[in-house]
């Protein structure tokens, strides 16, 4: 054992030093990663309606991008039925700024379907509501997701911004970084005429419904599939919320 | 190892800093004759992983050469303490640390970049070039030769990254650090009759995948042989 004194004294001070050092770095540095994480959301959910905006997000400058945020856009938090939580069951939550931004999509869809919480953002412009989606789902490496502007009807997409975890640059990452592809979304419906649900399809060899399809990219089959996949289930989980706004049971 | 602390204990007076042929050779060697990707086939992986972009190798090799010079650096401070049984284990918790810290001060200061990156940063623990130089060089030298060699080291990873990224960017995408050189504009991807004078060039899908990393590295390595003779017999 007395060999051994010196080595194992080693190591615990070794340890304990790193220790130290990470966990200092890491209280030193959670406001900021936090910042970040609240800003990159938010730029995700101005790129839905950038066409809308005076300018790029890409542009805009953190600042900025706050206060665009706290001046045109609201946020609600809503339940699997549809409801939108009150100010004081927000609190309970802790979730006193941003309420929207803070739920993580990614967390909320491993719990089962009626605990389940979701954001929606409402954007104003020229008298005119538009309603903003989050969605998420599984591309060919990783996650992808999305944040759906719909116009007041809560049928016609108004704006559409991709994003995803660890898509291939150059194909399955196009769905964010080529504008085009997110482009062909405006104007499409997610209802038919008689009402049914039929979401948009990511069509492989172009779009044959202009309504409801788009065109796929090329060499990114399995990435559109999940889009598809993605929308298909995703706004679904919003119905019951269309529905009461459309009955008038939800004042926005 | 012995030796070589012998030898350097009786240059008396020796600076702790200086920078003269001994110091160039530590830098320059592993650019070429030594290199780490090319020569010793180190390393290979976090090659394969981060060269579908040049952004994305750029940060990594910034990263590395961080990790690389300061895990050498604390190593060679360390290494008249460092117990014999130990040792491996002492120089993960160096590595692991300074990895950490990378990650932390990416989140910090490019949360996209870091959203991008950050698995392979984690990995760089277990790139092989970083413990390879802790056991062959930092634990048996001075703490500046050592710095030297890890940044030597680092910088030759670095420019064998930043090559294959190139490549693969430019043939796979068609751009260099996102800005378009060659291929079709994004219209085409909608409207294929939408042409523009770049657009002979068609966008080539297998070197975004991770195999054509392999063929452009053999190509490099070919290459680098063919240039430089001394390397022949070595292998």
């Amino acid at each position: 054992m007395q060999k051994y004194r010196y080595t194992i004294i080693f190591v615990l001070i070794l340890s304990a030093v790193s220790a130290l050092v990470l966990a200092g770095m890491y209280a030193g540095l959670k406001e900021a990663h936090q910042k970040n994480e609240l800003l990159f959301k938010k730029r995700s959910v101005l790129r839905s309606i950038e066409h809308m905006l005076n300018r790029p997000v890409s542009k805009m400058s953190d600042a900025e991008v706050d206060q665009l945020f706290h001046e045109k856009i609201r946020q609600y938090v809503l339940d699997a039925e549809g409801n939108i939580l009150p100010e004081e069951k927000l609190q309970s939550l802790g979730f006193v700024e941003d309420p929207a931004i803070r739920i993580d999509r990614v967390k909320e869809s491993k719990k089962p379907l009626e605990e389940q919480l979701f954001p929606l953002y409402v954007f104003e412009k020229d008298g005119k509501k538009y309603y903003i989606l989050e969605v998420l789902g599984k591309g060919l490496w990783d996650l992808i997701w999305a944040f759906v502007a719909l116009e007041e009807d809560l049928n016609t997409v108004a704006g559409i911004a991709f994003d995803h975890a660890a898509e291939t640059p150059g194909l399955g990452a196009e769905i964010k970084d080529n504008p085009n592809f997110a482009k062909q979304f405006i104007g499409k419906k997610i209802y038919d005429q008689n009402g049914n649900y039929r979401s948009i399809t990511v069509r492989k060899g172009g779009a044959k419904d202009p309504l409801f399809e788009v065109d796929a990219i090329s060499g990114a089959t399995l990435t559109c599939d999940g889009v598809t996949e993605m929308l298909y289930r995703g706004i679904k989980y919003y119905e019951p919320f269309f529905k009461k706004v459309q009955s008038n049971q939800i004042e926005i | 190892m012995a030796n070589t602390t012998v030898q350097q204990d009786t240059q008396v007076k020796e600076p702790i800093i200086s920078f003269g042929k001994k110091e160039r050779k530590l830098l320059l060697d592993p650019l070429n004759d030594n290199n780490p990707i090319t020569v010793q086939v180190l390393g290979i992986c976090s090659a394969l992983a981060v060269t579908t972009l040049l952004l994305k190798a750029v940060t990594m090799a910034l990263a590395v050469i961080f990790v690389l010079a300061f895990s050498n650096l604390f190593t060679s401070l360390l290494r008249n303490y460092i117990p014999k049984e130990v040792r491996m284990i002492a120089q993960l918790i160096i590595i692991a640390t300074l990895v950490t810290v990378v990650a932390l001060a990416l989140k910090a200061w490019d949360y996209p970049l870091y959203k991008e990156l950050s698995v392979f940063v984690g990995l760089i623990i277990t790139n092989c070039i970083v413990m390879g130089r802790l056991e062959a060089f930092a634990l048996a030298n001075k703490p500046w030769p050592s710095f030297i060699d890890g940044i030597g080291n680092a910088l030759g990873y670095s420019i064998i990254l930043i090559m294959i990224a190139t490549v693969r960017e430019l043939f796979g995408k068609g751009t260099i650090m996102g800005w378009k050189i060659i291929g079709p504009t994004s219209e085409y991807l909608l409207n294929t009759s939408s042409l523009s004078w770049l657009s002979w060039y068609q966008p080539n899908n297998l070197m975004v995948l991770f195999p054509s990393a392999m063929f452009v590295l053999g190509v490099i390595i070919w290459l680098h042989r063919s240039w430089n003779r001394k390397l022949i017999d070595v292998s």
